[in-house]
């Protein structure tokens, strides 16, 4: 039996299937989704306040028993959020999950002839550079590894990703790269303005994006309308400087210059004294901006949050 | 016992120092604020912010635009080119009026050895063009790493060279400041005063693809004002610089300043030019030819008419 949401019947028949759907943002896409069809999650991580409607299978994507996931209910679209961003998982880990489970997630999709495939990527996939334009547009290289290894699983899926383009043109792949995510979620730039004082450069203050995680959800329930595929930059409200958003913070400032960040971090980083890998320092001091012109006209998206409810979303949640 | 009373007083001192400075230095800055405001109405003739609401911009409503542009923060910088522009170089601006409304290249000729000579062209499109304008240029990659710098360049309005940020600010009727000549400009050697160098092409196809009118811009005064007798390119290769300029006149007491030559800046009329902006090169350089002929042209005409270097 298929349950078939009232509001446009036969277009919602089918499951949406999460992969990594216990992070806080899949919880939150889950929730919102849940509403209007059916979702399947997918983690190896227990789902314990789950809505009943939900139905979650804690496997590792890597293993045979994601086909199971795939036979029993009838997938209509993949979210794909299980990358695996932790900073101090190994290498070896890293890239094992990323790549092997995310092909074998592909091949799920190509067998089952899901109709629509929808993969979280990022704006850091091109990297914080001194070359680069003030808005990267999605044809622009993705050289976010260039100078920071750990980004380098990301690309691949999201070559990977854009390779299924033409390998299987009639699913539906969209691939999207949201600028810094704020929000109650444990990434890099939320954990980053969570601290105080906040760390800058000494002599840098680039302008950045940030998006709040309900605006990524968006992007995504957006994503998963039939007739839309490619790439897309998704960004948040207007850019501002680093030093605007942390004074929105109303936190202190403490600027340093960069070689003695770096030497610290590395430092810190070394004796995992901090979860930031001190190649992301250059977050904070060189521009990387998507221009979202194509998101705002194919997909229809446009921010909901402010730049102040974007930003204050860091403290949200904390106690 | 004794030892502990002084060091109490000397803590409570320690502490209400410690409580009364942020204040003192708020005042601090706070009457600094001013004399940058004062200084400004004075040398513009207006307040700041009356000269700011007439300049077409495109502010987001943090005040500060897409590229970084935040003319607020930027006020002490404006009035340091400001009195440069008035007092220290005393330029003679000529033909201002030609530059038309909305989207425009400025080409001028560049040298000096450091690039006060695009400064000036901003300073002269801000006071003494009606509506004032905002100039746009673009800076070396190699600048935006460096601290302070980059973030100077960024608030003033500076943008990184890569074509994709032209194109964008043409399309956004933003007056863009090129100089075709670059690094081989500006690092000019004494004896080549006044010689152009060999132009780019990409400002051509730029204007050609976004249908930008191009206004030529001779300056006058910028070739003087340091004297270099060398350039060291293998040792400015080898530090990652643009150039490496030998300057004899920093040894001299003061000699880091510039010499205050008088400047002269000659806008010429807007050239329009269409095709396509792919063309092959050949035919994109006989554009580019005429541009620079005809800022070689009125540089002859602006050197025939001065007096005298310094005034």
């Amino acid at each position: 039996m298929t349950p078939v949401s009232a509001s446009d019947g036969a277009a919602r028949a089918g499951a949406v299937l999460i992969t990594g759907i216990c992070g806080r943002l899949g919880k939150q896409l889950a929730r919102a989704l849940h509403r209007q069809g059916p979702v399947v999650g997918v983690d190896r991580r227990p789902f314990p306040d789950k809505p009943k409607d939900i139905l979650h299978s804690q496997v590792d994507i890597r293993r045979k028993k994601l086909k199971d996931v795939f036979r029993a209910s009838d997938v209509r679209a993949v979210v794909h959020l299980g990358v695996l961003h932790d900073p101090r998982a190994s290498a070896a880990d890293h890239h094992s999950w990323n790549v092997a489970g995310f092909a074998k997630l592909l091949e799920y999709v190509t067998q089952f002839r899901v109709p629509k495939l929808v993969l979280l990527s990022s704006a850091n996939v091109y990297g914080p550079q001194p070359s680069n334009p003030q808005f990267l547009t999605e044809d622009a290289p993705l050289l976010g590894g260039q100078n920071f290894s750990d980004i380098r699983d990301l690309i691949e899926l999201d070559m990977l990703a854009q390779s299924f383009f033409w390998k299987l043109p009639e699913t539906e792949t969209v691939i999207l790269r949201p600028v810094h995510i704020l929000g109650t979620v444990h990434n890099a730039p939320s954990n980053f303005l969570r601290k105080d004082p906040i760390v800058s450069i000494l002599g840098f203050d680039p302008m950045m994006q940030v998006m709040h995680q309900a605006d990524v959800v968006r992007a995504i329930e957006l994503a998963l309308r039939p007739g839309v595929r490619g790439v897309f930059n998704v960004a948040g409200p207007e850019p501002a400087s680093l030093s605007q958003i942390i004074k929105i913070l109303g936190r202190q400032k403490i600027s340093i210059p960069y070689g003695v960040t770096r030497a610290v971090v590395s430092r810190m980083w070394s004796w995992r004294l901090t979860s930031f890998p001190p190649p992301e320092i250059d977050h904070i001091r060189y521009v990387c901006m998507v221009d979202d012109r194509r998101a705002r006209q194919t997909l229809g998206f446009a921010a909901r949050m402010s730049l102040e409810q974007t930003v204050l979303a860091v403290d949200e949640g904390r106690w | 016992m004794r030892g502990v009373a002084p060091s109490l007083t000397a803590l409570t001192r320690i502490s209400a120092f410690a409580r009364a400075a942020p204040a003192f230095f708020r005042g601090l800055s706070g009457a600094a604020e001013d004399a940058v405001e004062a200084g400004l109405r004075r040398v513009l003739g207006e307040s700041f912010a009356d000269k700011m609401s007439r300049v077409p911009l495109t502010l987001g409503p943090t005040g500060i635009d897409a590229f970084g542009l935040d003319p607020h923060w930027a006020r002490p910088a404006f009035l340091a080119v400001a009195l440069l522009h008035r007092k220290y170089f005393r330029t003679e601006v000529h033909g201002i009026e030609n530059v038309p409304h909305g989207r425009v290249l400025l080409v001028a000729n560049h040298a000096g050895q450091i690039p006060l000579d695009g400064a000036l062209i901003a300073a002269a499109m801000f006071m003494d063009a009606e509506p004032p304008r905002l100039v746009r240029a673009m800076v070396e990659k190699w600048a935006v790493g460096l601290p302070f710098v980059s973030m100077l360049f960024a608030r003033v309005g500076q943008v990184v060279g890569v074509p994709e940020n032209a194109t964008r600010l043409l399309l956004q009727e933003e007056a863009l400041l090129v100089f075709p000549e670059g690094v081989r400009g500006v690092a000019k050697t004494f004896e080549h005063r006044y010689e152009l160098a060999d132009f780019g092409s990409g400002f051509m196809r730029l204007a050609v693809e976004t249908r930008s009118p191009i206004v030529p811009v001779a300056v006058v005064g910028a070739e003087e004002q340091y004297i270099s007798v060398a350039n060291f390119e293998g040792l400015a290769k080898l530090l990652g610089m643009p150039a490496f300029p030998i300057v004899p006149q920093i040894l001299l007491p003061g000699g880091l300043f510039p010499l205050p030559t008088r400047y002269r800046l000659w806008f010429g009329e807007p050239m329009r030019f269409s095709g396509d902006p792919d063309e092959d090169d050949a035919v994109v350089e006989e554009k580019v030819w005429l541009v620079r002929q005809t800022v070689q042209a009125m540089l002859a005409t602006a050197l025939e008419q001065r007096k005298h270097v310094f005034w």
